[in-house]
């Protein structure tokens, strides 16, 4: 019998002895692979299991990444069963424990990092970890049979979890070597030599399904707010307003005095409320009536300002942190033939997942249980001990699935609320943030003005290369910015930041989106200016780099780059990379010149991901990738008043709709033998790029401040 | 206060105050989390169910709405995921993260109980009120379009 489903809860060195079978423990950072049996687990903390072997053959493989729609639960448990041979349709999956020692990954691909899942870095990160390990369990049920059979374990092969010795014609299952498999001491590593050769490959680059998608027709996938616990309460929070303030509240008694309402809890950015239904809970906090506190400097923070406090910081002599710098551009530039300059704007955005932010926790005495889909779970499990003072140990997370996450689920702040909540009223807490809690106390991509300036030499080249970013967010800033497949002799690529004290974050391929905006959308005014096609001068710019050269002339290929456009539409082509992924996009637009309303019709897409483990999938990232993209470039913006974000909802945060998607999205994915680079994010750059230089190719004018909205539209054609 | 009706084909009786919510109810008294939160204003579709066979958003519903009432969620549209459309969303593979899928299924098969054979732009208008922050609309749209014929 197995035990795994029934487990939950139970420490993961508890859970193995219980369990039937033998499950494969592969050790940390550089110790020796090791295989324990039921009962035979050392204590050891540098050890611990990536499967879990049944006697009647079903093979479970833990999943060390957060499940948050990118389908990477499958892609790694796949990378795993290629190299172990298992049969993947006995193979079912598991979060693996927060054991980052184990689970972890560095980011230079290093076993025993953290398990945080950001920056598309799964596969990329577990690729090679995942196939020796794979390898070496096949190794271990191999060495265990050859001792029985008494013959030599290169004689043996392996099909899907059958392995067979063709000399003596002989044959058994996976399962049954369960029952006498022996546990050496060690397992060497495998030499990539005897690794699967990629042409033999069963599960890798082929098509498969994902595992988690049975569970999403039916609602039985299990995301935090499905959580309940026996006698668990419900949680509600009003939070500041304007980050920094702090709260007093005015009306203690009457909501105290609401029925069902069983605490107040305050906490420095705001006031919780427990009740016990979810109903109560809410009502109670929408009838707080609260005094917020403090001179903060986000007060003083009105976005629609903020561009010309961008400006004038642009005119600063001191230059900013360098992103890329190549040649000698303050030499340079003025020594061009020609200057074309350009500034591009884009405005905050929010994430909107679909799951606003959740979790249940539970904090006893001495120890903490916490339920959270999360992006970060080592980082959560070690916030949550660090703010309880207890030891890691004594905080048992249960990771559940994400409804999306996007960078938003990468931060703890929502975590350590319900566990001070919990705390307060000595029970476990559902914490639930409504739609206007998780937008208004958001965390956004940050704003920035990009300020660009290209030097032509005499023979028509450009020759300096000058790309000035200012914004809020710091780090967030300067992602994207570099343009390294491009030759460019002489360039200076530069972030300047402002900190309006509001709250930034990663979204989505950070500061690809508007980087890539500004740059890519340069790139065509040079050209049109230039009298070039903007293609061909993006071929000429990359000519040096066969890699990208061929993403992109596979993009021209699918969109017949060049044919004639059907009446009433242009096209607009960019590249971009992100993640080590290289793509590149064109789309197909209308423009409604009466209602200022931009039609996408369709979007061809390339992409070079090195090795892809899972093309359909890789495929359907890509779509997403560039749909949030779409949503983001046609309607999305926060803004702040007075350090108040002055949206709430989806009726004045309007994301895209079935109606807006585009008609026709073709991908092709071009096969490599690299080393694979993360795909979740990369079909989202280019998006504002490929919309505005269509849409200046449609009306001879240029959108250069994201989101593009009907009133934007309607403005640029009548200037 | 007591509210009965019959909830995925089975009569429920649940014990709540006046002003309980069905979207509420559904996930923390009858534990069927299955139904979402998204929006709490009717902008998102996450908590489409049925009432009497027809859509409705259970977030702006309150339970005594449904008193007498047939209540259908995702897991009262077939027993072992063989409605036509979920066997669509598995063979499409139409989820990404999930969460807003119940309600896009939901929302398609009244329209399909309704319309059995509706044109893409009677999909699209149908199915517009449902968000999903992954992208996954175009496959929804085929894996609508794949039900129709069949059925
Ligand atoms: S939660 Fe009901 S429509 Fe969004
Ligand atoms: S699948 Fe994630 S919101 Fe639709």
């Amino acid at each position: 019998m197995e035990k795994q489903i029934e487990s939950q809860g139970l420490s993961r060195r508890k859970f193995l002895k219980v369990g039937g079978g033998i499950t494969f423990l592969v050790s940390a950072v550089g110790l020796p692979a090791l295989v324990f049996k039921k009962g035979e687990l050392a204590e050891s903390k540098q050890i611990s299991a990536w499967v879990h072997l049944a006697s009647d053959g079903s093979v479970t493989i833990y999943n060390p990444a957060s499940e948050m729609g990118q389908g990477t639960m499958t892609a790694l448990a796949a990378i795993f069963a290629e190299e172990m041979d298992a049969d993947w349709s006995k193979v079912k999956i598991e979060d693996a424990p927060v054991e980052p020692d184990i689970y972890g990954i560095g980011w230079g691909g290093e076993r025993g990092g953290s398990m945080l899942t950001v920056g598309s870095r799964s596969v990329s990160a577990h690729y090679n970890n995942l196939r020796q390990s794979g390898a070496q369990a096949r190794y271990v049920l191999l060495s265990a049979l050859a001792e029985k059979w008494g013959v030599d374990r290169k004689e043996l092969k392996t099909d899907s979890g059958v392995v067979f010795h063709p000399k003596s014609n002989k044959k058994i299952t996976y399962g049954e070597i369960v029952e006498f498999v022996k546990i050496p001491g060690s397992v060497p590593e495998i030499p990539d030599s005897d690794l699967k050769n990629p042409k033999d490959f069963k599960l890798i680059g082929k098509d498969y399904q994902r595992y988690d998608v049975p569970f999403k027709v039916d609602g039985s996938a299990v995301y935090s707010g499905d959580i309940h616990v026996p006698g668990m309460v419900y949680a509600a929070i009003v939070r500041s307003p304007v980050n920094g303030t702090q709260p007093e509240l005015k009306n203690e008694s009457a909501i105290r005095g609401i029925k069902g309402v069983l605490n107040l809890v305050s906490l420095k950015h705001g006031i919780g409320v427990v009740a016990n239904s979810m109903e109560t809970a809410l009502k109670a906090k929408s009838m707080m009536e609260i005094t917020w506190k403090g001179d903060t400097k986000a007060k003083s923070h009105n976005s629609q300002d903020a561009y010309e406090e961008y400006e004038a910081l642009s005119k600063s002599s001191k230059t900013g942190s360098i992103v890329a710098q190549a040649g000698d551009l303050n030499r340079e530039l003025p020594k061009a033939q020609k200057t074309i300059q350009a500034d591009y704007k884009n405005d905050y955005i929010y994430h909107a997942q679909m799951e606003p932010l959740n979790a249940v926790a539970h904090v006893k005495a001495d120890s903490a249980e916490v339920w959270v889909g999360t992006q970060a779970a080592d980082g959560t499990r070690n916030d949550v001990a660090n703010h309880l003072g207890l030891d890691f140990k004594s905080v048992n997370l249960h990771t559940c699935y994400l409804g999306g996450g996007f960078g938003r689920r990468s931060m703890t702040d929502f975590v350590i609320e319900a566990v001070d909540i919990s705390k307060a009223v000595n029970l476990p807490v559902k914490l639930q943030w409504t739609r206007e809690d998780d937008l208004q106390y958001g965390a956004f991509r940050p704003i920035s003005l990009q300020k660009l300036e290209a030097g032509i030499d005499q023979n028509g080249n450009i020759n300096s290369w000058k790309h000035v970013v200012i914004g809020t967010g710091g780090g967030l800033l300067g992602s994207g910015a570099d343009i390294p497949f491009y030759d460019i002799p002489n360039k200076l690529i530069e972030v300047r930041n402002i900190d309006h004290g509001v709250r930034t974050k990663h979204w989505r391929a950070v500061g690809h989106g508007p980087n890539k905006f500004a740059i890519e959308t340069f790139v065509d005014e040079i050209a049109l200016e230039q009298k070039k096609d903007p293609y061909q001068l993006r071929r000429e710019l990359m000519k040096n780099h066969p890699r990208e050269l061929a993403v992109l002339d596979k993009v021209a290929e699918m969109a017949k780059w060049g044919s004639p456009v059907p009446d009433g539409r242009a096209r607009g082509i960019a590249f971009a990379e992100r993640s080590g992924s290289l793509a590149a996009g064109v789309c197909e637009i209308s423009v409604d010149r009466s209602t200022g309303k931009i039609k996408v019709h369709k979007i061809w897409g390339s992409l070079d991901g090195g090795v892809v483990v899972h093309p359909a999938n890789a495929k359907y990232q890509m779509e997403g990738s560039l749909v949030m993209g779409l949503s983001s470039v046609l309607f999305e913006s926060i803004t702040f008043k007075e350090g108040q974000v002055e949206q709430s909802n989806f009726y004045d945060y309007p994301i895209l709709r079935m109606e807006d998607a585009p008609e026709e999205i073709i991908l092709e994915i071009i096969p490599s033998t690299e080393k694979p680079t993360g795909i979740g994010e990369a079909g989202l750059p280019f998006m504002g790029a490929i919309i505005s230089n269509a849409f200046a190719a449609l009306t001879g004018t240029r959108l250069r401040h994201m989101p593009f909205t009907p009133e934007k539209v309607l403005e640029v054609l009548s200037s | 206060m007591q509210y009965s009706f019959i909830l995925n084909g089975k009569p429920v009786q649940v014990t709540a105050e006046e002003d309980a919510n069905l979207l509420w109810s559904l996930r923390e008294r009858l534990k069927l989390t299955g139904t979402k939160f998204g929006c709490g204003v009717s902008l998102c579709g996450s908590c489409t169910v049925h009432i009497d066979g027809k859509p409705v958003k259970s977030c702006i519903t309150s339970l005594s709405q449904a008193e007498g009432k047939r209540v259908t969620t995702i897991e009262g549209l077939s027993e072992d995921r063989s409605h036509p459309l979920q066997l669509a969303w598995i063979e499409e593979q139409v989820p990404q993260c999930g969460y807003c899928q119940s309600g896009q299924i939901m929302q398609a098969a009244a329209l399909l109980a309704e319309n059995p054979n509706p044109n893409r732009e009677e999909i699209i208008k149908h199915m517009n009120g449902v968000l999903c922050r992954c992208g996954t609309y175009l496959r929804i749209l085929k894996a609508i379009e794949k039900t129709a014929q069949k059925v």
